[in-house]
């Protein structure tokens, strides 16, 4: 288990005694998280980070999930792919499954905090539990355009919260009665996915796929759908390719529960057709593999069409690349146009971009620099940590400027 | 060396955190952005004015404040952004007066310039209105003279530098800043104070104020 100490040689001894001075305050107070599963899914994965952090702080903290069979599991499934704004078919009978097993969860779950904090929509209805506490739902997905009919069910039951909390500002909601705070995600610096790595081990993976460092690397780490555009990925190299010689790697893991993936794939391997400088890995959840083939590479790409919030990107500037993404979700809080990294729109500019830094490595190198300051900053664990104890602390406290 | 003086009072660090609200409101254009930089509470202008010496403090100088970066960036209008990038924004003690500035600045640039407001932003771009909400709590740091002060000033975040220099300054509407006023009113060193206060911080990154406070005062003290 990491201790908060680990984190001083990253972000100094002062940030981490600002984090103990918040939870001094805090002392006395018990937090409860509640979400819906305990292994996978960014969630859990930012959960079973922060819950021992939190504890090592003094902080009460607990943690609960609800239960769901499969059904319950289909409808939230289809909750949360019309928040994203696909187009699903909701039946009244989805929202009666849901409330089914909502019930039996409110009828189970003890409720010990003195905050609740709840996690996506499938939890949400356990606000009916509240009686004098302060409760916070966390949306960790994109709503900036959601399906009317999901999001008026779930404003009902948000509604009744303290407070909301989104990752980016386009997905704040105009008509919510409840005070929305920003809140981004964060990586861990630590994490098998972000740490250091030496370069023999970096070397090993390279060699593993059959990858030589005789010509630039772009890659794209992400599932292999279609909301992160592979094929637009590998049009853009292509139109790189016809000036500069360089190698692409698309790189993500399998995607199990999306019947789409496997075509998708097969779309993407044909596109790529006969070029062996293209490289496509089907990995399995490997995350020193994925952390060497960032560090491995020239430049990253992610030219996603949509992002919850897109934290691929904090880890290839972690790692001090130079990335090029699109202007989606929550990328455009992780990279300043020009400043940390560029912005794209198309295929067209994603192919000029990386054209750019190509033939300017200098200025990669300094975009790669800040990017690595940005996230130091603004995207680590420890950031996540102290806004989650201020917005512990901002229940209590309506004025603009709070002094503790 | 000159010799250090134990001051009258001490000086405690304090530092202060920020949390930011989302108030929902939102411009595409820039009459709908002067529009809410009108009405939107101080706090607001606060955020947009000052989140970028943290957020990306270290991009020495630029760019200094949201309006400008999306007014040149997202709507092409350079020139407003420039005009609005180069608001002496220390010569305001007050939010009003820098919110009264940015709006004046705007409004100047919209009647000059009419067919600025027939532009709007992709969705995807449109301007947020978010708030700062400020934690200020006081630090275990509490320092007697100028050695133990610089010492400290060498680790502490760069939060509570911020604290010390621009929240004091502005948003709380003090003439100047906490470390010059410690050390001319408790150490009695005026030229020190004066040399502190002279800075002007918004043209720095915050780790460069840091080097150069602590130069200023090593160099009296070298």
């Amino acid at each position: 288990m990491v201790k908060i100490e680990e984190y001083i040689p990253i972000v100094g001894q002062s940030v981490i005694d600002d984090l103990k001075l918040l939870a001094e305050r805090l002392k006395g107070k018990v937090i409860q998280h509640i979400n819906s599963t305990s292994v996978g899914g960014g969630v859990a994965e930012i959960l079973n980070r922060m819950v021992p952090l939190l504890r090592e702080l003094g902080v009460d903290t607990r943690w609960d999930l609800i239960k769901g069979g499969g059904q319950f599991f289909e409808a939230t499934k289809k909750i949360h792919n019309a928040l994203h704004g696909r187009q699903e078919i909701l039946t009244p009978r989805d929202f009666e499954i849901f409330m089914e097993t909502s019930n039996s969860n409110i009828e189970e779950i003890n409720i010990s905090g003195d905050i609740v904090f709840v996690h996506d929509p499938q939890p949400i209805a356990m606000i009916k539990k509240k009686s004098g506490n302060k409760w916070i739902w966390r949306c960790h997905i994109d709503v900036s355009n959601p399906s009317q009919k999901a999001w008026v069910f779930l404003r009902d039951f948000i509604a009744d919260y303290d407070a909301a909390v989104f990752s980016a500002p386009g997905f704040s909601q105009r008509l919510l009665p409840i005070r929305q705070f920003l809140i981004s995600p964060s990586i861990d610096p630590l994490s098998d996915k972000n740490r250091e790595l030496p370069q023999d081990e970096i070397g090993s993976v390279l060699k593993k796929y059959n990858i030589q460092r005789n010509k630039p690397i772009i890659t794209q780490i992400s599932r292999f759908d279609r909301l992160k555009d592979p094929i637009g990925v590998i049009e853009a190299y292509q139109k790189v390719k016809r000036y500069i010689d360089c190698q692409l790697i698309l790189a993500g893991g399998a995607a199990d529960d999306d019947p789409e993936g496997a075509k998708v794939l097969d779309e993407v391997k044909e596109k790529a057709k006969d070029d062996r400088d293209i490289h496509i890995l089907l990995l399995p959840q490997n995350d020193i593999e994925i952390n060497a083939l960032q560090r491995a590479s020239t430049i990253i790409l992610q030219k996603s069409l949509k992002e919850g919030f897109g934290l691929t990107v904090s880890e290839a500037l972690w790692k001090a690349k130079p990335v090029v993404a699109s202007n989606v979700g929550g990328i455009p809080l992780q990279i300043k146009h020009k400043y940390s990294g560029l912005l794209c729109h198309s295929i067209d500019g994603a192919a000029f971009a990386l054209k750019q830094l190509l033939n300017s490595p200098e200025y990669a190198k300094k975009l790669g620099e800040n990017g690595r300051e940005h996230v130091r900053n603004n995207f680590l664990l420890t950031r996540h940590l102290r806004d989650y104890l201020l917005l512990f602390l901002a229940l209590d406290h309506e004025l603009d400027i709070v002094y503790l | 060396m000159k010799e250090l003086i134990k001051a009258k009072e001490p000086f405690r660090f304090y530092t202060r955190l920020h949390l930011s609200e989302l108030t929902g409101l939102r411009a595409t254009t820039l009459t709908q952005l002067l529009d809410i930089i009108k009405n939107v509470p101080g706090s607001c202008i606060y955020y947009h004015t000052h989140r970028f010496l943290q957020q990306h403090q270290y991009l020495s100088p630029e760019p200094p404040n949201d309006f400008a970066y999306w007014v040149a960036d997202v709507l092409g209008e350079d020139e407003l952004g420039e005009k609005l990038a180069s608001i002496d924004t220390i010569q305001y003690s007050t939010i009003r007066a820098l919110r009264d500035e940015i709006a004046a600045t705007i409004e100047e640039y919209l009647n000059d310039n009419s067919l600025a407001k027939l532009k709007f932003s992709h969705p995807e771009d449109e301007f947020h209105f978010i708030k700062c909400v400020s934690f200020i709590l006081p630090t275990n740091y509490v320092v007697s003279d100028l050695a133990e002060f610089t010492e400290v000033l060498k680790k502490i975040t760069i939060d509570s530098i911020y604290f010390h220099i621009f929240e004091a300054r502005l948003r709380l509407e003090k003439k100047t800043n906490d470390f010059s006023n410690w050390i001319e009113t408790s150490i009695g060193d005026r030229e020190l104070a004066d040399r502190i206060s002279g800075l002007d911080p918004y043209t720095r990154t915050l780790e460069d104020l840091r080097r150069t406070i602590i130069g200023i005062i090593e160099e009296r003290f070298g």
